[in-house]
């Protein structure tokens, strides 16, 4: 093959030449070029195959509207599989293949499939889900579908930046309408964006030789200098994908091949669209025959690519074909006129178009130039549910200006204004803000219709490969509505999101059902406008970005000491410590707290300080538990319950005095439980008289727990000695540990005497220190949470959110005082009362075990009731094997658990059916006797 | 992304806030007996018109609750009111 370029194109250097290739062939492209335009010069006409049926098919567009030349470009190793050929700038040795095309798009061995097209047709995905089994057919149509092979490829530096703007006006588009509308805001002193998808500002523009009396380039080259004169920002390569909420505009910005584009989150108060129209297709026989090409891509490859579509054209155009035919004429290009209004064309040739069938003759061409029409490009519009009026004069959907939504305008072509003066004088009055009532009536373009014959051979969609016949069938089988017949046909919903058919598609339904297209309706429009990577949304956060976790002050002090770090609700801490088998260390390290004590590092504890004179009631409201009576210097356990009366969190309040309290959450709740007592601070209480202080994050809390754990704490230096018989389970006191605040805590999670010892972060590491240098010859160490979790659960202790779920109530966990007694309102109080919560089938705490020989039983496991078809009546929360009782013990929630103690239960998990007795579910000092210990 | 006035903080994203209810509802008084129905329109009945809307919101990045009124539809945001007397 040879370069066949006419002259130098204004957007190619031919003297920058570069070796390609295409299907394993070498050819030549130029600097400028897109990767269509480049096998347009070098003659290649097959570019791809047909999704459905693998027809041959070729480049139609020259832009994002293309529906066909979808190709798989390989450069620098790294491989894109579905890259527009239209779109995507070529670049010295880029390897570009076919796709949906084995082994080439000119040589296809499913070209076959064309011969079955009988039975692929309208409803084939709606049937073939349904009927007999979409299993059979899935691997066939998996195989066949598709645009490409994704590489299995990982590109780590393929994050998106993203930028977060504002401007006063935002102009997108600029051709000559959105040059003009740029200009003049900005130099009306407004802060102004222009972008524009192209590559190069300005190339789109290719019907007028002359705007407003001057040449059509250097008219656009005099309009940005002024523009970037007055101030505004310009971007090229830059696509406005969506328009959301309150004027937010979504930027993607191409930044180069497989290199990930960059977001700009743009705010504008007024937004200008200036996005032009998009060529129609005509509906004739073998319409998507390769060498058939939209009239503006016709042109934009004759004047931006020094590319001729042929030397011998067909034009079928109902619109400025004069004009067309006399740019064809100055590129000695001959033109055959055809017209397809009167004419029911059709088109011959087996891989590309070979001739053109009129009713009286066939003309031989080795193009085809069609032009069904113009089609305002209004998505950006519709994306903000922009009103739509039909235009019967050019038999378009044009921007209703009367139902405009908030700080959004429209200019130009895709406000349906066809003549140049009259879209310029409209630019600037938009663009300054003053009301324009354009005459849309200057042109008439009509809008011919299908024609009858060989319907299955009119091509609507060409991306999803759907005909005429396919909008009949629909009809026929009752899929009327347009929406329907979108989703039964397929028709617009392939990448190009009928950028071209959408139209075709209403024409052909109105047609069909003999009336109007305004009568028909049209589809929703929603963004994005092209495709956009998911890796643009979502930006840097990634990998540990998305949900950072929470960091312990401790946490080197916990790697030196070869902590296996883990996630629990959000925070980084210690599971376990040493290397080696998990289940080993924690046996060892319950052991260890069991006999000696175990060091804790508790500090992602919640702390939010509760003051004021309203927040004892406050807390009382609150909690589900009374604290209307605690004493300073007393803790108490409580729920927090939504209004359902579920719980929402379990924790212990600490008395400070009689106006300050602390709230010691989960640690995987403090957020939520900060946000609880806001919402309840401020709304149904005075908020004058309560203040919630989130202090987690300033306070460092390390436990000792275990029989020695008296001994450690008071080798401390400290000015008190704790006294068991005077210190009581759940009471705290204050001391001072290093000329620092010392808050001791007497609660436990384990079941043995533990002491929280609570210091601000920055004496966290003395502590620490001394804790263990203390115990160290007590045989006590450092306690991961694995370990802490199979204590609390040989005391069957409950975790929220493991061991509940959002049915759980507290009195489904054995908390029935205050639901009985408690007088005073408190949050989720009804909902305790209802038919749900009283009934007798609820499922309950309970315990499981099994003998010592028998494997643990799954987390999960359904407990069933006997019969054919078992019934769930409970599931299994924790399980885990007792290092203290050496057997495995279990927990969950039971329907009536509580009256079922030592009753055999079946658990069932996977298919498989064992048996499990139900027993209390404190496991391990039942008396509590080491706890209370004094 | 819409954009919502906070009274302290003015315009900011709306992934800022966290919607709490519908304005204007009551919450019983539990202390003395109440049915079930009245339980449940206070728990469960929302609302939900179309067109203009009075919420509670919380700004979580200040943490104020306010009133705010706005058009379900058009999503335009009319006002504002801090929950607050006199300060
Ligand atoms: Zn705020």
């Amino acid at each position: 093959m040879h370069m066949s370029r006419t002259h130098a194109g204004v957007q190619v250097n031919t003297d920058a030449c570069f070796n390609f290739e295409f299907d394993g062939k070498t050819l030549q492209g130029c600097e400028g070029d897109t990767i269509a335009s480049a096998l347009l010069a070098n003659g290649v006409v097959v570019i791809g195959r047909g999704f459905k049926y693998h027809r041959p098919r070729g480049v139609w567009g020259s832009w994002t509207e293309e529906p066909n030349a979808i190709v798989q470009v390989t450069l620098n190793k790294r491989t894109l599989p579905n890259c527009l050929a239209t779109t995507t700038l070529l670049e010295t040795g880029m390897q570009v293949k076919s796709v949906n095309a084995f082994p080439s798009a000119a040589f296809d061995i499913k070209g076959g499939l064309n011969l079955l097209r009988r039975w692929l047709g309208a409803g084939f995905y709606y049937k073939t889900f349904m009927w007999p089994n979409w299993h059979l057919f899935e691997p066939m149509i998996r195989k066949m579908a598709g645009l490409g092979a994704v590489s299995e490829q990982c590109f780590d530096d393929y994050v998106s930046d993203q930028l977060h703007e504002t401007c006063d006006v935002l102009v997108v588009g600029a051709g000559p309408a959105g040059l003009v509308a740029a200009r003049t805001a900005a130099e009306a002193g407004e802060s102004v964006w222009l972008v524009d998808d192209h590559h190069t500002l300005g190339a789109t523009h290719f019907y007028h030789e002359f705007i407003e009396g001057v040449a059509a380039r250097s008219w656009i080259a005099t309009q940005l200098t002024a523009i970037i004169a007055a101030g505004a920002t310009v971007y090229s390569s830059t696509t406005a994908f969506g328009i959301y909420d309150h004027q937010l505009v979504g930027l993607m910005q191409l930044q180069g091949f497989a290199q990930a584009p960059r977001l700009i989150r743009l705010r504008a108060s007024r937004i200008i669209l200036a996005t032009g129209a998009i060529d129609r297709p005509l509906l004739f026989r073998n319409n998507d025959l390769p060498g058939i090409f939209s009239q503006s891509a016709a042109l934009d490859y004759l004047s931006n690519y020094g590319v001729s579509v042929g030397k011998r054209v067909g034009l079928a155009s109902v619109h400025n074909a004069d004009q067309v035919h006399d740019v064809f004429a100055k590129h000695a290009i001959e033109v055959v006129a055809l017209n397809p209004q009167d004419e029911a064309l059709s088109a011959i040739g087996r891989k590309q178009i070979q001739s053109v069938n009129t009713s009286t003759a066939r003309e031989s061409v080795d193009a085809l130039v069609v032009c069904g029409g113009l089609t305002p490009t209004i998505h950006l519009w519709s994306h903000q549910q922009g009103g739509l009026r039909w235009q019967k004069n050019i038999h378009a959907f044009v921007p209703n200006r009367e139902q405009a939504p908030a700080g959004l305008f429209v200019v130009g072509a895709a406000a349906g204004i066809y003549t140049l003066e009259d879209a310029l004088s409209d630019a600037v009055h938009v663009a300054i803000g003053r009301a324009s009532t354009p005459n849309l009536a200057a042109v008439s373009i009509p809008m011919p219709s299908a024609k009858t014959q060989n319907r299955d051979s009119q091509w609507i969609d060409v991306q999803h490969d759907v005909t005429v016949k396919d909008v009949d069938v629909a009809v026929q089988e009752n899929y009327a509505s347009v929406e329907h017949v979108k989703r039964y046909t397929t028709l617009g919903m392939a990448v190009d999101q009928g950028k071209t058919s959408n139209m075709l598609g209403l024409a052909a339904l109105a047609d069909k059902q003999k009336v109007s297209i305004p009568e028909v309706g049209i589809t929703t429009f929603r963004p994005p406008f092209v495709p956009v990577p998911l890796v643009t949304y979502g930006g840097q956060h990634t990998h540990l970005h998305s949900k950072p976790p929470k960091r312990l002050v401790l946490e080197p002090t916990h790697r030196a000491l070869n902590a296996a770090l883990c996630e629990y609700g959000g925070w980084l801490r210690p599971g376990w410590y040493g290397d080696g088998r998990m289940d080993e260390h924690v046996q060892q390290e319950v052991l260890m707290t069991r006999e000696q004590a175990g060091i804790l590092d508790a500090s992602a504890l919640g702390k939010i300080e509760v003051m004021g004179p309203d927040a004892r009631n406050f807390l009382n409201f609150v909690y589900y538990n009374r604290l209307d009576n605690l004493q300073p210097g007393h803790i108490r356990y409580g729920f927090m319950l939504t209004e359902g009366g579920s719980v929402y969190d379990d924790g212990v309040v600490w008395c400070m005095d009689e106006h300050r309290f602390l709230v010691s959450c989960s640690s995987s709740h403090v957020a939520g439980v900060e946000q609880l007592l806001e919402s309840w601070r401020q709304d149904g209480n005075n908020p004058n008289q309560i203040y919630v202080h989130n202090a987690t994050s300033q306070w460092a809390t390390i436990t000792v727990t275990g029989p020695k754990a008296l001994d450690i704490v008071n080798a401390l230096p400290l000015p008190i000695e704790l006294n068991m018989a005077e210190f009581k389970h759940m009471r705290f006191l204050e001391a001072t540990y290093q000329n620092h605040t010392l808050r001791i805590a007497r609660v436990s999670f384990s079941g043995e005497i533990s002491f929280e010892l609570s210091v601000p972060t920055t004496q966290a590491l003395m502590l620490w220190n001394d804790l263990l240098r203390i115990g160290k010859p007590l045989q006590a160490g450092p306690l991961g949470l694995e370990a802490m979790s199979v204590m609390r659960a040989e005391k069957g202790y409950i975790i929220v959110g493991k061991d509940t779920d959002g049915e759980t109530m507290p009195h489904d966990l054995g908390f029935t005082g205050p639901r009985a007694n408690k007088t005073a309102a408190f949050v989720g109080d009804r909902s305790l009362h209802t038919k749900t919560a009283q009934s007798s089938s609820r499922r309950q705490w309970v315990g499981f075990t099994v003998p010592k020989d028998q494997p643990m039983i799954p987390v999960g496991a359904h407990l069933v009731n006997g019969g054919d078809k078992p019934k769930s009546i409970g599931v299994v929360t924790s399980s885990y094997f007792s290092p203290t009782l050496q057997q495995p013990i279990a927990l969950g929630l039971l329907e009536a658990g509580a009256l079922r103690l030592g009753e055999q239960v079946s658990v069932w998990h996977m298919g498989q059916q064992s048996r499990a007795k139900v027993v209390s579910p404190c496991f391990y000092d039942v008396s509590g006797a080491r706890l209370h210990a004094g | 992304m819409q954009q919502f006035p906070c009274p302290f903080c003015g315009e900011r994203d709306e992934r800022e806030f966290h919607f709490l209810a519908e304005a204007g509802k009551e919450r019983p008084n539990t202390t003395v007996s109440i049915d079930d129905e009245t339980w449940a329109r206070y728990l469960y009945k929302q609302r939900n018109e179309k067109g203009e809307v009075q919420e509670i919101w919380m700004h979580l990045t200040c943490r104020e609750v306010f009133l705010l009124k706005r058009h379900s539809v058009t999503m335009a945001v009319s006002e504002s009111v801090s929950l607050r007397q006199g300060c």
